[in-house]
């Protein structure tokens, strides 16, 4: 079900939920008008009849690519946490979730 | 086909043997996650080990660094593909690996590699009920993908809601995740538990999985909603989670299915919605969630390439399976002539499958054998909480026991409390015996001297008895007992009372 | 003669006759730096200590005999998405202005190994969105040709820095031209190999079925070397596919006599710059007259590319970059927060610029509910469509060229507030991206004092055939200007 309808600022504000992005009144309009430049050019693929093409997801001639099950080196604690913004207790700590 | 995945919810009421209401008919779907139990993670070298110091199983890959890449365990495909073969499923010829995104934080990429209209198996099934008819319950699908990891709640009593904020741990991210979908074909708790016992008694056969529901290696979501008897659409279905013991299968699930008919019953509507079991309290509840309708953006992973199904290797899997639960119970019946319930009982868990047939090596009465795991070994480890496999009473420790009151050296009686003290320090039965000289007494002219003492200090029973009053036998062989402290054989003092009551 | 003008292949050549030491070269180069780094703001990092004491090192192994790869102590800039342990790695974002990794990127381990010694980390577009280096958290790159114009992008920092002479070689990544267009705007040699034949590990995502990394250079020679010492299967890389890598060298051959080169239609028409145009004719009859084929063909689906490009790439994007999100690394809001969510959308939304946040909103609209089929499903229907558009083209000719960015350098600013407008500078580039073929530009012209890049496009894994039709026009050429900075 695809809206011919251009990009409304709602579903630019729903977009921004999605992508986690707070977004200023003045982003909200600019984006608006921006995607729907964009996407009204991108439209333009939906021209062409490809009910028989199979899509291309990757690129590669490879199937079936697998690792062994070895157990490797890990990072240690120390490591891991060194970049983290905030932390505790060998743990990364984040603001309360609900 | 879209599974989202269930958020946070609760319920309680557990009547364990509750019947809907006659008029309303239960429909279950359930999604099961399994944690397999290979060496290394799904998609890096970082070892599958619990109880480590938080984020020390970890490297760049399981952490979500940027720049890296997933690279697929070849051991986690087999054993998949072990799980979806041994439920009757058809292996796909083209696999791909989705990416699912969603922003949380115990989710290091913040998308989760997954599976979506391409999983590895489908069309499969699972029976159930041997017992009471047989019900087929179909499986849509078995997918592979990877765990996340794990929070800690601080603050408001350790719970989410409440918390002050919460600590991440990584080091389950990127363990191997099997999930498992049935069809809505279930149509109680009851039958949603014995699935979930079917089923982790399969995977353990398998030997791919710990399937320990309070481990969190197996873990339970499940889709309920009511529907009057009779009628084909479903009703409206709530999702409920964190169902984290095979106890809590029926208990959440008889709850839920509750609060659908009373809600009916009370003129409201069943709300499509996540719900939370909260084992202790017993109740489902709403996580009142103000997210967006899920919308997880699922495309092809493009780090990934897909599974070609190796046609011939899959055959060769299948003729290769162990014996499953099923065919093990049909054996036991035809092999040692086990009756059906206890071939079921026994079949149901594997670890007490093999060990009941590890006593039958050395052991013939199979109905002995089965009748001491059944009652006496069933209660001690009901008792204790245990698994057959994690208590100290080995097979051994039953032919120990079993041969000992074949021999006669000890009495019916004393073997339960001797197989109770074996349960609870390891210690075999030979050995308990001799530690406390417990042998039986079956020389005859010891207990005969004991009768006859025993019989001078009760003249009035012995004219009690001579007056036709055959109780007071019962209470001459107590006496008896109560002097040999119980190590008399019981049947050499019936013998030996009656012939000299008979005889005076 | 400077040192840091010369290509890595004479300057080794030097080195083998001990005219020259590596700890001289990178004394030349960080000089350079010095001097006009200033004006042209390549690196977001610089690693001279470092580097000073790599090459020391390099002089005492070649003193013992040992070192003897053809890069052994020859600096390189190494882009600023491609990551580095130890050393900051921040894709010029402000989302990753503090993040140092804790591993090395298979091709940074690679070059390393190879003896390579980094100069620093160049700039580039914000996540390797852009095609101006315009978007970079640290600011514009400057073209060295001229300071007023853009450098291309996103691997504009690189480009430059080899342009400038401020680094030997470089590493740039390409995922819809992002090393050719800046080469052919900076008037370097730039390459992106097949996808699949260098590995990404390591490579901070932006489009995954797209992005490839690759050398940019001074001349093909060059090129061919560190295409050498960074190709090859990676384990870590299950998209990285295992062939024999053939002994690029070899392709080093100024003949292309007999050779079928086809000439792209499509791209010589409206949209290109005149100058452009003039300059890809007069390449077409060096080649004529070096005595190879010349044959037009067509890819009837190339003006579908750019809009299938700007699907694909976006969604990707948006999903790749989910995890910055302020749990284990990179900027986390200081403001206070309510909960996770609103931790999320402060972070976010003050550590991405503005074309990268507009390439997530577009992303994740195009892989939302109900619209997947006609956004990105239809875009990688139309991928196939131009795969096969190329295997047919292939099938009368070995190679294909065509104009590598339609304008030269433009300038800075020109095209920042029309994201439509800088999305047509890689329209050349694009649809050799999507099917996933090898591409060189080398400069074939100036025009107004601005380089001009001639693409030359490969079939899969066929790096050879690209190579040696580059390296036979550059020798024919001979373009040997370079910028004056001075």
């Amino acid at each position: 079900m695809v809206s011919e309808k251009a990009i409304t600022k709602k579903d630019v504000e729903h977009v921004a939920l999605l992508a986690r992005l707070a977004l200023t009144e003045e982003e909200k309009e600019r984006f608006t008008k921006q995607l729907g430049k964009i996407l009204e050019h991108a439209g333009k693929i939906k021209e062409i009849d490809t009910s028989k093409v199979p899509p291309t997801s990757h690129i590669v001639p490879l199937d079936n690519v697998f690792r062994e099950d070895k157990a490797g080196e890990c990072l240690s604690q120390e490591e891991a946490l060194s970049n983290a913004p905030e932390k505790e207790e060998g743990a990364f700590l984040v603001p309360k979730i609900v | 086909m879209i599974f989202p995945p269930p958020l946070r919810e609760g319920g309680l009421r557990g009547r364990v043997d509750y019947i809907p209401k006659e008029s309303y008919e239960a429909v279950i779907g359930l999604e099961i996650h399994v944690e397999l139990n290979t060496e290394s993670k799904m998609f890096c070298a970082c070892p599958v080990s619990f109880g480590e110091k938080p984020n020390t199983q970890v490297c760049p890959v399981c952490l979500g660094h940027p720049g890296v890449l997933p690279v697929l365990n070849g051991k986690a495909v087999e054993y998949a593909t072990l799980i979806g073969l041994s439920l009757n499923c058809e292996v796909t010829e083209f696999c791909q690996f989705h990416r699912k995104n969603y922003f949380y934080p115990d989710m290091p990429k913040d998308y989760q590699i997954s599976q979506y209209d391409l999983p590895l198996c489908v069309e499969g099934y699972l029976e159930v009920g041997e017992e009471k008819g047989v019900s087929r319950i179909r499986i849509t699908r078995v997918h592979m993908e990877e765990d996340t990891g794990k929070l800690i709640h601080i603050g408001g009593s350790g719970r989410i809601h409440g918390a002050d904020y919460s600590l991440v741990d990584f080091n389950r991210a990127g363990v191997p995740l099997i999930e498992i979908v049935s069809e809505p074909d279930i149509r109680s708790p009851e039958e949603a538990r014995m699935f979930m016992q079917k089923l982790r008694s399969i995977i353990l056969t398998l030997g791919v999985s710990d399937c320990n529901m309070e481990e969190g290696s197996m873990r339970c979501d499940a889709n309920v909603s009511i529907r009057p008897v009779g009628q084909k659409e479903f009703g409206t279905k709530t999702e409920v989670k964190n169902i984290n013991s095979f106890r809590s299968v029926q208990r959440a699930l008889q709850h839920e299915l509750d609060r659908h008919i009373d809600t009916i019953d009370s003129g409201d509507r069943v709300v499509q919605e996540t719900r939370h079991w909260d084992d202790a309290g017993g109740v489902t509840t709403s996580l009142r969630s103000k997210e967006e309708a899920h919308d997880y953006r699922y495309f092809p992973e493009p780090d990934l390439v897909p599974l070609i199904s190796d046609k011939p290797k899959v055959e060769r899997m299948k003729k290769a399976l162990p014996e499953l639960p099923d065919a093990r119970r049909v054996r036991l019946m035809e092999q040692y002539g086990l009756p059906k319930h206890d071939a079921n009982v026994i079949s149901l868990s594997k670890a007490t499958g093999d060990f009941f047939e590890e006593v039958m090596e050395t052991y013939e009465d199979a109905r002995k054998v089965s009748n001491w795991i059944l009652v006496e070994l069933g209660a001690l480890l009901n008792q204790a909480n245990l698994e057959i496999d994690e208590c100290a009473v080995t097979p051994r420790h039953l032919i120990d026991l079993l041969k000992l009151m074949d021999k006669g050296t000890i009495s019916g009686k004393m073997a339960k409390d001797i197989f109770k003290e074996s349960f609870d320090t390891g210690k075999l039965s030979s050995v308990i015996v001799e530690d406390k000289g417990l042998v039986q007494l079956t020389d005859e002219d010891a207990i005969g001297k004991i009768v006859e003492q025993v019989l001078a200090e009760n003249p009035k029973a012995i004219e009690d008895y001579k007056g036709g009053q055959e109780r007071v036998v019962g209470f001459l062989v107590g006496q008896v007992m109560r002097l040999t402290q119980g190590k008399a054989s019981p049947d050499a003092v019936n013998r030996l009372l009656k012939s000299k009551l008979n005889n005076k | 003669m400077e040192l840091f003008n010369q290509p890595a292949h004479e300057l080794k050549r030097m080195m083998d006759t001990g005219e020259i030491s590596a700890f001289e070269i990178a004394k030349s180069v960080f000089k350079r730096i010095e001097m006009v780094e200033p004006k042209v703001e390549a690196y977001v990092t610089l690693t001279e200590g470092q580097a000073a004491a790599q090459a020391k090192e390099a002089d005492a192994k070649i003193k013992k005999g040992e070192g003897r790869g053809s890069l052994f102590g020859i600096p390189l800039a190494i882009k600023d998405n491609m990551c580095t342990k130890g050393v900051l790695t921040t894709c010029s974002s402000g989302i990753l202005k503090n993040f140092i990794p804790v591993y090395d990127g298979t091709v940074v381990r690679k070059v390393s190994d190879a003896g390579l010694i980094m100069t620093g980390k160049t700039n580039l577009d914000e996540f390797a969105m852009g095609s101006s280096t315009e978007t970079s958290f640290f600011g514009t790159t400057r073209n060295p040709w001229d300071l007023e114009t853009v450098p291309g992008g996103s691997s504009g920092g690189s480009a430059a820095a080899v342009a400038a002479g401020e680094a030997i070689m470089a590493l740039g990544s390409d995922t819809g031209g992002s090393i050719r267009q800046p080469a052919a705007l900076c008037g370097v040699v730039g390459l992106k190999p097949t996808y699949g034949l260098v590995s990404r590990y390591g490579l901070v995502a932006f489009a995954s079925s797209l992005d490839q990394i690759g050398p940019i250079t001074k001349d093909v020679t060059d090129c061919a070397l560190l295409l050498q010492a960074i190709a090859g299967q990676d384990e870590r890389d299950s998209t990285s596919v295992d062939i024999n890598i053939p002994d690029y060298n070899k392709a080093l051959v100024a003949d292309v006599k007999g050779m079928k080169i086809g000439l792209l239609k499509e791209m010589m028409g409206e949209g290109i710059q005149d100058e452009v145009k003039t300059a890809i004719k007069n390449a077409v009859d060096v080649f004529s007259k070096m005595g190879a084929e010349i044959i037009e063909v067509s890819l009837p689906h190339a003006e579908y590319a750019l809009s299938a490009y700007y699907l694909i790439a976006p969604a990707e994007a948006s999903s790749n970059l989910a995890r910055y999100d302020g749990v284990r690394y990179g900027h986390r809001t200081s403001e206070k927060v309510k909960d996770m969510i609103d931790m999320y959308m402060k972070t976010r939304a003050e550590g991405f610029g503005n074309e990268v946040k507009r390439r997530i909103m577009l992303g994740t609209y195009a892989l939302s509910a109900g619209y997947y089929e006609a956004y990105y499903g239809q875009a990688q229907k139309i991928r196939t469509l131009i795969v096969q558009d190329f295997e047919k083209a292939f099938d009368k000719v070995d190679a294909i060229l065509s104009p590598t960015s339609p304008t030269t350098a433009f300038k800075i600013g020109e095209k920042f507030e029309n994201p439509l407008q800088m999305y047509l500078s890689d329209i050349c580039t694009i649809p050799v991206n999507l099917a996933g073929l090898p591409g060189i530009s080398i400069p074939c012209g100036l025009s107004d004092g601005l380089p001009i890049g001639l693409q030359i496009i490969g079939k899969p894994f066929d790096e050879m055939t690209v190579l040696r039709t580059a390296y036979a026009f550059e020798q024919a050429y001979g373009f040997k200007e370079r910028p004056k900075l001075d």
